[in-house]
């Protein structure tokens, strides 16, 4: 071989702030919006960036044992389907369309809420429930499921990110 | 693309130092390139690596961590154990694969 050989160059790993956190607030109970969340939190974590999620108002609805499995897609009011807004609105309109939904997430590889939760803990994310939800909706920790790490209040919250970038969902 | 020379031999490498030719890396390497990035392979890594290598002979991509877990078996917390902090871009490197390019 008559190439010309370069010291090999080493990826580096170690790159990026050191001490880098992110926190991601998931506010909302949809199905397509809990997504973002997750997918972002899988991705720091990948990246060695300390994660951390609290879960607040229709966002408990991700973490909520009864619910989680049940987020809906609904495309009312949501015109990036590019459907006429009055087929939302039929009946079994929402059942037919989280169904594509969950078709079209489980065809990407894409794990559904809780075990993408699940991958999220033993990737060492830390998940939080909100203190004021829990206390409007009148649960407590047995109805959340067992990754959440605690109930706590918005203040905690800020106080554990300290440093930290912040996604709002 | 560029060639580099790692463990006195010349390989393909991409800007970041990614091994791009599939058939250039073997094991010997693969201990070379791992101690390059402060990791001593021991078992449960060559399981990782062996998965990784022959998943992308037959998928045509590098797998990423959710694969890994869930199709090749290892559970995602051993993944951050054995390769920390960054498991799957490591074991890609090490492994002799272009980064993962699935988001999850």
């Amino acid at each position: 071989m008559t190439v010309h050989a370069e010291p090999a160059v080493i990826p580096d790993f170690d790159g990026g702030t050191a001490g880098r956190k992110l926190a991601i607030i998931c506010s909302k109970g949809n199905l397509d919006m809990a997504y973002p969340g997750l997918v972002l939190a899988n991705a720091a974590l990948g990246e060695g960036v300390e994660t951390h999620l609290f879960f607040t108002f229709w966002g408990f609805d991700m973490i909520t044992k009864s619910r989680m499995r049940d987020l809906k897609f609904t495309p009312l009011g949501n015109t990036a389907t590019h459907l006429p807004q009055g087929l939302g609105g039929l009946p079994g309109m929402t059942a037919v369309a989280t169904r594509q939904m969950k078709r079209q997430i489980a065809e990407a590889g894409v794990p559904e809420v809780p075990e993408f939760l699940a991958q999220i803990a033993d990737s060492g994310g830390h998940l939080w429930a909100c203190r004021m939800s829990a206390d409007m909706l009148h649960l407590d920790e047995g109805d959340l499921c067992a990754e959440v790490e605690g109930i706590i209040s918005a203040a905690d919250f800020i106080e554990k990110t300290d440093g930290a970038q912040l996604l709002f969902i | 693309m560029k060639v580099a020379t790692i463990a006195g031999r010349a390989v393909h490498v991409d800007d970041e130092g990614f091994l791009t030719v599939y058939g250039e890396w073997d094991e010997d390497l693969a201990e070379t390139l791992a101690a390059r990035i402060g990791i001593e392979l021991t078992d449960a890594h060559w399981k990782a690596l062996r998965f990784l290598r022959d998943d992308y002979r037959s998928q045509g991509e590098t797998a990423t961590l959710r694969r890994v877990s869930v199709v090749g078996g290892i559970p995602t917390r051993q993944l951050f154990t054995l390769f920390p902090k960054k498991p799957a871009k490591k074991m890609a490197y090490i492994a002799g694969l272009p980064k993962p390019r699935g988001c999850v």
